[in-house]
């Protein structure tokens, strides 16, 4: 970049935008401008061209590592966690990529002219963004309330960034993301601390005769994001007139605060009124089409009163697309984006109900003595059982995986403030005391240890006679083990072939060293304080930043207990299964371990049915007739380990492992995490930094590499495998052992 | 001509990013595409790799390389202005004191790769050349020690 940068080559003010600027200002400026020349109230405001970005991702080489990171996996194999592990890296570049010299000088020059001590709203203006044909509303980022030159430099970055954001990647398509063309205007706006705020639609997308109006007290932070319920007014498009009025309960207003923006409590009994009067409503319905008549669509704007006056802070056409996108995966993905008060919304109910709730329906089902029903009300048990299930994997889809973004939220606030060299650094702050799946480990170990001191112990055990232990402090170890974590998935009924595998798994894990003294791989670890991020933010804030790491400590270890809640329903739903397997076994003494669950409640209930068996189709995947050598995926688990493979297909397999083997699986399902302390390293088809096996070989310091679509073809059980959990690349040996 | 020789290798090596890197592995010729940077008398060129690769191995086992670099277009005009450069020379991994220096030249001209080559597990490597042979103009063919 040349010494003789200035301002006005990256600054446009919107006073200044043309037609000819479109290109370089994106959607929202443009139209900013477009509406202050038409006479609309807009605040005082500037563009960083699309040559602000420009210069910026070349100067500091960022559009090469962008490109790194966006070809790391194929993006139309990758899984939502990956692509928000993707946006979550590129973020942490723009945070830590120092503004060049020259654009740093010029950029300031232009922002002190213009807001030199005014606190402004920072916002993406995308090109093709908000256009007619598109329109991805909270795809890119937008902040408020940002106050002096180096706080606006800081939130411009940001806003970049998000240009690369994880529901850009995922409607890269839609947006013609693309790493050569793609760039992104900022507007800086001045900030109207408004007293009541809202969105006005022209149109009404269910009913064309109709436009709406939302409003809420304060500013409409809270409103676009869903934290807040507005209040809702259908207009008769024509003549503005009032259709209906859905009012909401007026409990929480966003408002200004010196970090940024808060939610407030507001006493409902003195906000009695709706935050817009019949007036006020008229004039935002005129001012909505003034834009309308401006742009020669029906528009979709953002609008505040600051006490009489009213802005118009953006608007963007309401877009043609008539595809009902509220159903599809994408969409349900951003709505896993939650708000922290969501998120805490969520928690709560998830602890006082959800899990509570869980607990009582598997313990109330475990009690039932299920030898002592007749045929007939077995089956309606099962059934019954069966339903309960899926109602519960349901439950699990609507609040614990939307949940989990409470630690992603986490994730990104802490790199926001502290600006890590490892984007996962927070993950350190999260690591639970206890995790129920730590917890059974460290039941296992004991087990054990105790077979390790014992010659007598181990011998009962080597020759198949666990259940007849006499060990006293054995046998209440493996009572209380067997009661409450032995999932059915993999532990399955309590019969002698069951017990024998756990037997042989147990002896394993007592040859090999105890755990204290076992070399970890991966480095050491290094200890984060948490009152260094707590220092990054104001007085005012402490309480907020407390409490974010403490919801994200608990949804970080709910991600994985979830599953062990879910697993104790489906084991009893496997319990009255295999009761009813059991009871079949002397009609069908063979094929009755073939049917199905719905065969046996039919034959439960009709004495006289026979079943027909369809062949089971084998889980045993074609061999790939390729060989692979080297393969890539994300780096995990930090860690350098060799060993042979043990390519889980099915979950007895998981009673073969072998101390030192690599563990090879879809993902480690939270249920099978007792061969972790057997494997020397994991390799997961399912990608992502945070999925449960990353997050359990992070604690065992295990090396551990994610995301390898074809790991189950392309490695067999028995290649030697070297997995290098630094760089994310598994090396296949094949044939060596 | 020496001197002009040796101004065309400096510019040809300064120009690309990528090398061909071939190592010995059981006797038998193995290539390796590799990011590089040389010094500006033209004795090193520094490259990384991973350290379960197989060129890694075949390195340790066997120091001698040749290394290519060339300015290829994959057009018509590749026959009489590319030029074809070939370092022949010994491969040794850079440990301890004189590492951090040329992780910095490396990193400098090779930002992106940081996360790689900071990686332990991953190897700086610089070949002592000690002969160029440069081919230009189709079949122009010339060497020198150095």
């Amino acid at each position: 970049m040349s010494r003789s940068l200035t301002s006005d080559m990256f600054i446009l003010s919107i006073a200044d935008i043309r037609k000819e600027h479109r290109s370089q200002v994106g959607g929202k400026g443009f139209a900013l401008a477009h509406l202050r020349a038409r006479g609309l109230n807009v605040p005082k405001a500037v563009c960083l061209t699309t040559e602000a970005y420009r210069g910026f991702v070349v100067e500091t080489g960022l559009d090469k590592k962008i490109r790194l990171e966006i070809h790391r996996k194929r993006l139309d194999n990758a899984r939502w966690e990956e692509m928000w592990d993707t946006a979550l890296r590129i973020r942490n570049l723009f945070l830590r990529a120092a503004y060049p010299q020259d654009l740093s000088r010029a950029l300031r020059e232009g922002l002190d002219d213009h807001f030199s001590g005014i606190s402004v709203a920072v916002r993406s203006s995308a090109l093709g963004e908000d256009s007619a044909e598109v329109s991805f509303a909270g795809i890119h980022d937008s902040y408020i309330n940002i106050v002096g030159t180096e706080a606006i430099l800081k939130h411009i970055k940001l806003v970049w960034a998000s240009l690369w954001s994880d529901a850009a990647i995922l409607y890269r398509n839609e947006l013609e993301l693309d790493l050569d063309r793609s760039v992104m205007a900022v507007v800086v706006q001045e900030f109207v601390a408004g007293n009541s705020s809202g969105v006005f639609f022209g149109k009404n997308p269910m009913d064309g005769t109709q436009s709406v109006v939302e409003a809420v007290y304060g500013l409409n932070q809270g409103l676009v994001d869903g934290t807040i319920e507005p209040d809702r007014w259908f207009l008769r498009r024509k003549d503005g007139r009032i259709l209906t009025h859905t009012p909401a309960l007026h409990t929480q207003s966003i408002q200004p605060s010196p970090s940024g923006v808060s939610l407030v409590k507001i006493d409902p009994k003195e906000y009695k009124a709706p935050p817009l009067t019949p007036k006020r409503i008229q004039r935002v319905f005129e001012l909505g089409e003034e834009a309308e008549e401006s742009f020669g669509f029906p528009q979709d704007v953002e609008w505040t009163f600051r006490k009489r006056t009213l802005f118009t802070l953006q608007s963007r056409p309401i877009t043609t697309d008539s595809e009902d996108r509220s159903k599809d995966q994408k969409s349900w993905y951003l709505s896993l984006r939650r708000s922290f008060e969501n998120l805490r919304t969520l928690r709560s109910r998830i602890e006082t109900h959800t899990i509570p709730e869980m607990i009582r329906e598997a313990g109330a089902m475990a009690k039932q003595n299920l030898s002592a029903l007749s045929d007939g009300k077995l089956a309606d048990e099962m059934q019954l059982r069966k339903k309960t299930y899926i109602h519960w994997v349901d439950v699990y889809w609507k609040e614990f995986i939307p949940f989990a973004h409470g630690f992603r939220l986490f994730g990104q606030v802490y790199n926001d403030k502290i600006q890590p060299e490892d984007p996962y650094e927070f993950v350190e702050l999260l690591r639970p005391r206890s995790m129920h799946s730590l917890e059974r480990n460290r039941i296992l170990g004991e087990m054990a240890a105790l077979i390790r001191g014992d010659e007598t112990l181990a011998r009962r055990i080597k020759d198949g006679r666990l259940k007849d232990v006499k060990h006293p402090e054995f046998q209440k170890l493996w009572k209380g083990f067997w009661e409450e974590y032995a999932n059915l998935k993999v532990f399955d009924e309590p019969d002698t072939e069951a017990v024998e595998r756990f037997s042989g798994l147990l002896l394993r894990l007592a040859e090999s060293s105890p755990p204290q003294e076992k070399k970890k791989t991966g480095p050491a670890r290094k200890p984060i304080d948490p009152e260094l991020f707590f220092s990054k933010f104001i007085r005012e804030d402490q309480d907020y930043a407390r409490g974010l790491l403490d919801l994200a400590r608990f949804s970080y270890r709910l991600r994985d207990d979830d599953n062990i809640y879910l697993g104790r329903i489906e084991r009893q739903m496997n319990r009255a299964v295999h009761e009813g397997r059991k009871r079949l076994r002397q009609r069908f003494p063979v094929r009755y371990l073939e049917f199905s669950d719905e065969q046996i409640i039919k034959c439960l209930r009709d004495p006289e049915h026979t079943p027909r068996v369809m062949r089971k189709k084998s889980l045993r995947l074609p061999k790939a007739t390729w060989q692979a050598r080297q393969l890539r995926g994300q780096p995990a688990g930090k860690g350098l380990a060799t060993g042979a493979a043990r390519v889980i297909l099915e979950d007895s397999e998981l009673f073969k492992f072998k101390k030192g083997e690599v563990l090879v699986c879809e993902s480690v399902d939270p249920n099978m995490t007792f061969v972790v302390p057997l494997a020397g390293a994991i390799v997961e088809k399912r990608g992502g930094m945070l999925i449960h096996g990353a997050i359990i070989a992070r604690e065992y310091g295990i090396p551990c590499v994610t995301g390898i679509a074809d790991a189950d073809r392309a490695i067999r059980t028995g290649d030697s495998v070297t997995v290098d959990g630094f760089l994310g690349m598994v090396i296949v040996a094949p044939g060596k052992k | 001509m020496n001197r002009e020789l040796k101004k065309l290798v400096g510019r040809t090596l300064k120009s690309q990013n990528l090398g061909v890197l071939a190592t010995l592995e059981d006797n038998n010729p193995y290539e390796s595409l590799v990011a590089f940077i040389s010094s500006e008398d033209l004795k090193y060129i520094v490259f990384t790799t991973a350290v379960y690769t197989r060129k890694y191995a075949n390195l340790k086992n066997h120091p001698p390389v040749s290394f290519l670099v060339d300015t290829r277009s994959n057009s018509a005009r590749d026959f009489h202005e590319c030029v074809v450069v070939t370092a022949l020379g010994n491969a040794r991994e850079i440990v301890r004191d004189e590492r951090d220096e040329n992780l910095r030249l490396y990193l400098k001209r090779h930002p992106y790769l940081e996360e790689f080559v900071r990686s332990p597990s991953t190897r700086l490597f610089r070949i002592r050349v000690k002969k160029y042979i440069v081919v230009s103009e189709f079949q122009n063919v010339s060497e020198f020690n150095i």
